[in-house]
């Protein structure tokens, strides 16, 4: 394919520095004594320090959240996805569609819906619960279609015919056996679900409490408000945390993947 | 009971968990929500045609979300084109740098541009010193629109390049052989095999850029784009129908704009 | 390790699908205790579904039944049937070893770890996979996937062995190789046993009664040789083997003659117009000028035998099989005869 287009070359070399400055900036930033002297104004781990005690909680309360979402949409969402591939009718079909309808409405909307109908319930509207309840409803449908898909398999049928035949009932083969052989499903949904979770922010913003912020939800507050370089610290603290535990949950996918495969 | 497939009971006490949550987190509440612009009165449900300063958020939002897929397409195609070749440097390196955005929160691409444009930004440092004075842009139209397509990019690079590397050698090869020049060559034997990927990431892009709601409001942009105006509704007005109205018409549009895209590409396009 | 003998009985047992195909008309079967029955038919024929109604997988459409010995087990799912099941892609579970795929069926019978162990290990050299016991599956062969197979379904002590295919999966050399292990294995258990598969030499090979299916029913039933001899259609014939078909009109059917050029065979009435014979039941010879004449259309060689298409009178080319000695070519004017008894009648085409 001859594509040794300089257009194209030059196109991609601009993408490229598009994308990457912003982050070499905000990077480089954090560390500034001060943002508008640049370099020559020294640099310094105070602002880091400043972010990491003020709005550590944040971090913890997005990475409880994501795995409190993992953990919830993993234990009604796989059985849901078995009931879901052996049904037989089209209203199973309708089911995975109607599930899918969080994903494709606006944020937003479901905010407000979800404030309409439980704003009255001080305890539950001020809790993180709140916001791990619309964080859960939009990510399901990622676990569910995912593993459900996984259960169709012609070889994931017969293992459970054969599991049946030696006398298994549902819950021994569903333990021993269902579970295990979709394993690396469940976990690839469940990467999708906590990657989702932790950036999750128009949602969160409408349902957030000052007392329940995620970090998204700190970034923008620190974005509106505080300096440049506490934003860059906060911006840092964010992909110190949030991509090495991408980069380690995607490792680990690959190794379920290799154990278990089929 | 049926001996032979699994019983209907197991089935359904499977569903049961995920029935009721959905029902009493997302269902109902969403019902209430369609059903509240009417305590105002029915014409609410149409005040994003009505009143004048909707519409014209709607308008906004509809033409950035179309510019943005546009560009989005055209810049990732090219790149996933030239990423596609086995013997660029780095290939793989190149494309992870590239997709990495795809797990940020869109404030922190507003940011992002603020840092870039904003009034202590880079771009304004740099215009300074070659003596056109302080420019910044992260606030207006452009910022808003560059931000989107940062957001964009990743995923349609990442899509592109894998499609460009299945593609049939054959058809190109073909083509070439009957004397097609460069740009015939994109046109009729690259295009119409990416088409499949490029209606589902229009579809893809189309529909972030008309929900997005964290890069605008990071960049309090002088542009209102319609999740703002929802959002202000409900916040600063405390017009709590209004919102709804808004946002369900948001949603509908939304929806409308894929169905009619998926049958203007002549299949059904899925989210 | 005990395992019973039970006969196995379906009783008019049918099956149609929600979109309305009837994939297995009402069918019934007897399947003596001991023994190996053979379901044999092209795909489509019905006899996986039969099997899977025997298994409990499928249920058959209302009034159909089934019986392990005097019970009836109709109602029952399969995990309360007491079945073994070998699957034609072998269902075996990837995350556990050769050993704990076979012990499943004792371990969810409650079967405690020592009297588990002895089993296993039984079963382990019974089908020779000593040495293997920590493997995973996707560590072995085709062939010894089927053998972990096999010992799975019986170290729970079925009451009857059902095999769906349990050779199709493997490439043709392996196939004859593991066919005639299996049939040893299958012997030895002595169980009742039902075996599906599309290919007749596997079938004859293994079973002891043969059921040939085609189109949602059972054509015949019978021992191998039985059914290859002496079909009463000329599906089982044709399936069963190759067959020539030979032609007459009415009046030579009402006489009980077949004319092929000068020469005039016997053949009783009740064969009907037309006749099948065997390949290998028609012999040729010298050129005499009493006897059938035949013309060599085609000579070709096929490693072990000697294909000849040969055509005599009008009938159309016949196949036969000679021995690789045959010193006739293509063009040779040969005589042609055939053993009386070797005619079978065709009562359905």
């Amino acid at each position: 394919m001859n594509t040794r287009s300089p257009i194209l070359a030059t196109l991609t070399v601009s993408v490229l520095l598009f994308m990457i400055t912003p982050m070499v900036l905000s990077i480089t930033a954090a560390f500034l004594q001060q943002y508008s002297r640049g370099l020559s104004g020294g640099l310094t781990l105070e602002w880091l320090g400043h972010v990491f005690s003020q709005y550590g909680s944040t971090v913890y309360a997005s990475i409880l959240i994501a795995t409190s979402c993992v953990i919830g949409n993993a234990l009604i969402g796989v059985p849901c996805a078995y009931a879901l591939a052996r049904a037989r009718g089209r209203w199973a079909r309708s089911f995975e569609e109607i599930l899918t309808l969080p994903v494709a409405v606006p944020g937003l909307a479901t905010g407000l819906a979800l404030i309409l109908t439980y704003g009255e319930w001080r305890d539950f509207r001020q809790s993180y619960a709140f916001i791990l309840v619309g964080h859960m409803v939009f990510t399901l449908p990622f676990m569910v279609r995912t593993v459900s898909a996984a259960f169709q398999r012609a070889e994931i049928a017969s293992i459970e015919e054969a599991a049946r035949s030696l006398g298994a009932g549902f819950i021994t083969r569903f333990l021993t056996v269902l579970v295990p052989v979709v394993l690396p499903s469940i976990v690839a949904g469940s990467l999708m679900v906590f990657t989702l979770s932790i950036g999750e922010f128009n949602l969160t913003w409408l349902l957030h409490t000052p007392l329940t912020r995620t970090l998204p939800v700190g970034l923008a507050d620190s974005y509106a408000s505080m300096r440049i370089e506490i934003g860059s610290a906060y911006t840092l603290m964010f992909f110190i945390v949030v991509l090495p535990l991408l980069w380690l949950l995607n490792v680990v996918a690959h190794l379920v993947q290799k154990r278990y495969g089929t | 009971m049926s001996s032979g497939s699994v019983a209907q009971r197991v089935l359904s006490a499977c569903l049961m968990p995920v029935a009721i949550f959905f029902v009493a987190f997302w269902l109902l509440p969403i019902t209430r929500l369609i059903a509240l612009p009417a305590a105002k009165g029915w014409e609410t449900y149409f005040a994003i045609l009505t009143d004048s300063r909707y519409a014209s958020s709607l308008i906004n939002t509809l033409l950035l979300s179309l510019v943005v897929t546009a560009a989005t397409l055209i810049l990732g195609l090219a790149v996933g084109l030239y990423l596609a070749k086995p013997n660029v440097l780095g290939r793989r390196f190149l494309l992870s740098l590239l997709t990495l955005p795809l797990s940020f929160p869109g404030v922190v691409v507003g940011f992002f541009i603020i840092l870039l444009g904003g009034r202590q930004g880079a771009v304004a440092d740099l215009f300074e010193s070659v003596g056109l004075g302080r420019v910044t842009f992260a606030y207006g139209l452009t910022g808003l629109f560059l931000a989107y397509l940062y957001f964009s990019l990743p995923r349609v690079i990442a899509s592109y390049t894998a499609a460009a590397q299945g593609m049939d050698r054959s058809l190109e090869e073909a083509a070439r052989s009957l004397g097609a020049n460069r740009f015939q060559v994109l046109w009729d034997a690259w295009l119409p095999q990416l088409l499949p990927t490029t209606a589902a990431c229009a579809a893809i892009v189309f529909a972030t850029s008309m929900g997005a709601f964290g890069t605008a409001f990071t960049l309090a942009s002088k542009f209102e784009v319609l999740p703002i105006t929802i959002y202000n509704e409900f916040t600063n007005y405390a017009n709590f129908p209004l919102a709804a109205s808004l946002s369900l018409s948001l949603g509908l549009l939304t929806w409308l704009s894929l169905f009619l895209m998926g049958r203007w590409t002549g299949g059904r396009v899925a989210l | 390790m005990e395992l019973e003998q039970i006969s196995l009985t379906a009783l008019a047992c049918a099956k149609t699908y929600p979109d309305g195909t009837q994939g297995l008309k009402p069918t019934s079967l007897k399947v003596e205790p001991g023994e190996i029955m053979a379901l044999l038919g092209p795909s489509g024929c019905g006899k996986t579904t039969l099997l899977r109604i025997l298994a409990g997988l499928e249920t058959a459409d209302t009034g159909g039944q089934v019986f392990f010995g005097e019970q009836e087990v109709t109602a029952r799912p399969i995990e309360q049937r007491r079945v073994g099941m070998v699957f034609q892609h072998y269902a075996l579970f990837p995350h556990m070893s050769v050993e704990r795929n076979i012990e499943y069926g004792l371990k969810v019978q409650g079967v405690n770890a020592s009297a588990r162990k002895k089993t296993v290990g039984e079963l382990i050299d019974l089908v020779r996979l000593v040495g293997l016991e920590h493997k995973r599956p996707a560590e072995l062969s085709g062939g010894q996937k089927q053998r972990v197979a096999l010992a799975r379904a019986v170290a729970a002590g079925p009451r009857v062995l059902l095999l769906d295919e349990p050779l199709t999966a493997l490439d043709s050399k392996l196939k004859e190789a593991l066919r005639d292990e299996l049939a040893e294995l299958l012997r030895r258990l002595g169980m009742t046993a039902v075996y599906v598969t599309h290919d007749q030499q596997e079938a004859m090979a293994i079973a002891d009664r043969m059921a040939v299916m085609r189109a949602g029913e059972i054509i015949q039933v019978g021992d191998p040789e039985v059914l290859y001899r002496q079909p009463t259609h000329a599906f089982v014939a044709n399936f069963l083997g190759r067959v020539n078909i030979l032609r007459r009109d009415l009046s030579q059917t009402n006489d009980g003659v077949l004319v092929i050029g000068a020469s005039t065979l016997h053949v009783p009435t009740h064969l009907g117009q037309e006749l099948l014979v065997r390949p290998e039941d028609i012999v040729i010879g010298e050129s005499q000028p009493n006897c059938m004449q035949g013309v060599i259309l085609q000579r070709s060689f096929r490693g072990d035998h000697i294909q000849l298409r040969v055509r005599v009178g009008e009938q159309d080319p016949l196949i036969l099989d000679v021995s690789r000695d045959v010193v006739y070519q293509q063009g040779d004017t040969v005589s042609v005869s055939f053993s009386p008894a070797s005619f079978m009648c065709a009562k359905e085409s």
